[in-house]
């Protein structure tokens, strides 16, 4: 039925898996050279994922090191450098590029378009992403320490001045994390900006702003509050390069400059930075539930109109973060409020997802199975975020444990399990091959069980007062049992891991033929085959609704009808 | 029956939608002000606040001339974009150089006010609070125009060598969008350093 409508040129030939020396010189140049949306794509979600275990691995360390008082697996000194290595990763690494990994290969698809808007400064932001990766972790050539992490950066993510000026700082740590920073942060602008200008000029005929896909959407909104998140940052990495290099004075307390406006920079990045990074996950659910749900998915615009309204929202709560800082009561009030109207939007999307699911058929399908939890564990989080954002209450829990359960419970529990979801759903398109649904299931249910020990137990040793960033800690404090269980949790979750990474590279070559549309869905992507051909679409596609593929399989009852 | 009329009449329609490289523009410049209002905050946070000299009253010259030229220089891009819409090949390089020129008037005056800065005053990056956020503003607006001024001056090469036709209007309207960027940007640098900071 599709494929009448949008001609494709010749067969696509069977995914090829055979290998010779010219073939895989051959196949690196073609990685390499390329400004096709599709692989850019690829590369950022390979590279996303790469990053995942590596940050993973560097969380079971931490979690060894804690698992008992008085553990002597890790130094102090490689403590703190593998504990901002996880943090910068997480967040910079694997975070900001499953975003452009996911935008890059299915926005042009979902639009109709056969590219994005500028595929060489698409390939650009890829391969500075790329070097900003590498050249972070350079900082471990060198030696020392745990396979030399001895000389990665120890300044923590958040690098709080003036602990990072020369005087604290010696040596090239800091810088390491400054300049990787900045090089990934312009791969980020360069890759926003494409994102917004493909969905805004490259959309196929028909295809209104009030018909993009919600992935679409959300993205771009994303990519719109990643521009002014991430050049904040940028500025105040490059101010403390000047203090360090040419003896600038910006955090120097000791000759006026202050330490409270790198907290403020930071967090001006920090606290949107987040959503950023949550915002693309809930674009995966839209797409992934309503489909799952049989249904359409409930409040198109009150979705789009709630994705804006947060981005705008984040951006004037940032000092939550510094609640212990000494405000003003005033300035404690402003935040308190300001944070808690984050709870409106984001309300309002739970309840259209839920509204989704609401008398529709569902099936648990992994990805499926995934965005449910998601939904499930986000309105957790938000509970307890509310708690951390009463200024009392974060006077007490302001960096314990509770504090970084609290984050993990939305970074691992939103974010992960719906980048999980969004994988096991588009798997098939992009590689021609369904993901097993057999260790599919072994990976949900060993990740969800493996979640909740860790975080769900992660927030009673924070509320018994262990603070966050300690090395090691004595055995009278009573944190030790509970410790033991979080660690446990957490080498669940990497188990899971690892057979999902087991099943993305088994399922490649031996996966059941995926077809062009396994799971029935209704946006353009699935009229394509699988994989797609280079160009996309061989006839430009024209919508009339925002269902393209529902209308051409029920043309009794399409779409628009209703619109 | 109704709903296929319309929806016929609506694919009849011809589909526009924004050029992408003002799309695009407008995004940089959106991140370039993020940038600069986390640069401008610096300095205003940090006005007043140096324990030791010199102050900027003591060594801040205001560089009127300098100014006029930058501002003016939007005027003259204004007039090239217009001409080059007429299909005006002529006038628009001769708007593009006197552009050019006033922006280059402009990175002369600024290396001038900062020899007589460095090496009568003795004021550099390092020397007190106000140095380090003076010369990071500042320096962040120059290398902007120095950027600018590099790509104006591919823009005038090109026109030179005969190849700007009209068709090329967009791109270079896409151009003098990011040079009245930085002329605006100036207005607001020139108000934070050389009227509220002294
Ligand atoms: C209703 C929504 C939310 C509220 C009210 C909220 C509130 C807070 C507050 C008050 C803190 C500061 C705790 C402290 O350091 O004392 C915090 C920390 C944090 N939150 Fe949330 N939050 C919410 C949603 C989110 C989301 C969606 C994410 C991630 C996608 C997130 C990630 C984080 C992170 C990473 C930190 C810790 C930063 C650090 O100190 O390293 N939060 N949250
Ligand atoms: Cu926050």
């Amino acid at each position: 039925m599709a494929d009448s409508t949008y001609p494709i040129p010749g067969a696509v030939e069977a995914p090829s898996r055979r290998w010779s020396q010219a073939a895989v010189l051959e196949w690196l140049n073609s990685w390499v050279t390329t400004v096709d949306h599709k692989k850019l794509g690829i590369l950022y979600i390979v590279y996303a994922i790469f990053f995942l275990l590596v940050g993973g691995a560097e969380a079971i360390a931490i979690r060894i090191q804690l698992i008992q008082p008085n553990m002597h697996f890790l130094s102090p000194q490689v403590f703190n450098r593998i504990f901002t290595m996880h943090g910068t990763t997480m967040v910079f690494l694997f975070g900001m590029t499953y975003i452009f990994g996911f935008a890059n290969y299915l926005i042009p698809l979902m639009i109709g378009a056969r590219d994005m808007a500028f595929p060489r400064l698409n390939a650009l932001s890829f391969w500075l992403t790329f070097f900003g990766g590498i050249l972070l972790y350079y900082s471990f050539i060198g030696g020392g320490g745990l396979y030399g992490a001895g000389n990665a950066p120890d300044v923590m993510w958040w690098a709080y001045a003036p602990l990072t000026e020369r005087a604290f700082s010696p040596g090239h740590a800091p810088d390491y994390w400054a300049l990787s920073l900045i090089v990934t942060g312009f791969g980020t602008i360069g890759a926003s900006i494409n994102v917004i200008s493909t969905a805004f000029c490259m959309r196929c005929k028909g295809m209104t702003l009030m018909r993009l896909p919600l992935l679409v959407w959300v993205m771009t909104v994303a990519s719109g509050l990643a521009l002014i998140t991430i050049t904040p940052l940028t500025a105040a990495q490059v101010m403390l390069l000047i203090d360090r290099y040419l003896g600038g004075h910006f955090f120097d307390t000791q000759a006026g400059g202050s330490a409270m406006i790198w907290a403020h920079f930071f967090w001006i990045f920090g606290h949107p930075e987040v959503y950023v990074l949550v915002l693309p996950a809930f674009a995966i659910a839209n797409e992934v539930i309503p489909v799952f749900s049989r249904k359409a998915m409930f409040g198109y615009p009150a979705v789009v109109a709630s994705s804006v309204a947060i981005a705008f929202v984040s951006l004037g709560v940032w000092a939550h973060h510094m609640f212990t800082i000494g405000m003003t009561s005033v300035g404690n009030a402003f935040f308190v409020l300001s944070t808690e109207l984050v709870g409106i939007p984001t309300a309002i999307k739970i309840f259209n997802w839920l509204a989704t699911m609401w008398g529709g058929k569902i099936r648990f399908a992994t990805p499926m199975l995934f965005c449910t939890a998601f939904v499930i564990q986000f309105l957790l989080a938000g509970l307890t975020g509310i708690i951390l954002s009463i200024a009392p209450w974060n006077w007490q829990l302001h960096n314990s444990y509770f504090v970084i359960a609290h984050f993990h419970y939305i970074l691992v529990g939103a974010i992960a399990f719906c980048i999980f979801g969004g994988i096991y759903y588009w798997y098939p398109k992009v590689t021609g091959r369904m993901l097993s649904e057999k260790l599919g299931k072994w990976h949900f249910w060993l990740f969800v069980i493996g979640f909740h020990i860790t975080f769900d137990v992660m927030h009673i040793p924070g509320i018994l007062g262990m603070p966050r960033s300690i090395y090691t800690y004595e055995a009278d404090r009573g944190w030790g049992t509970l410790n033991m269980i979080v660690s446990i949790g957490g080498i669940i979750q990497a188990i899971a891991v690892l057979i999902f990474a087991w099943n993305l590279i088994s399922s490649y070559f031996k996966g059941k033929i995926a077809g062009n549309d396994p799971w029935d869905a209704w946006t353009l992507e699935w009229s394509t085959p699988s994989p797609p051909p280079v160009y996309n679409f061989a006839t430009d596609p024209v919508v009339t609704s925002r269902r393209p593929l529902w209308d051409l399989k029920h043309p009794d009852d399409p779409d628009w009808h209703y619109e | 029956m109704s709903t296929v009329a319309v929806t016929q009449a609506e694919m009849e329609q011809p589909w526009v939608q924004p050029s992408k490289g003002r799309v695009a523009m407008f995004c940089l410049i959106i991140a370039e002000s993020a940038i600069f209002t986390i640069f401008v905050v610096a300095y205003v946070y940090n006005i007043g606040k140096s324990l030791y000299g010199p102050t900027p009253q003591q060594v801040l010259e205001v560089p009127i001339f300098n100014s006029i030229c930058l501002l003016s220089s939007s005027l003259t891009i204004w007039l090239a974009e217009r001409a080059i819409e007429r299909n005006q090949v002529k006038n628009f390089g001769l708007w593009w150089a006197v552009t050019f020129i006033l922006g280059a008037i402009f990175l002369v005056g600024t290396g001038v006010e900062w020899h007589k800065l460095i090496y009568e005053d003795g004021l550099t990056i390092s020397t007190n609070l106000f140095g380090t956020t003076f010369y990071s503003l500042v320096g962040l607006h120059a290398s902007h125009v120095i950027i600018g001024l590099c790509m104006l001056m591919v823009v005038l090469l090109f026109t030179i060598t005969g190849h700007v036709r009209e068709e090329h209007a967009e791109r270079i309207q896409v151009l003098a969008l990011y040079w009245h960027f930085v002329d605006a940007v100036w207005i607001v640098v020139f108000t934070v350093v050389y009227i509220l900071g002294r």
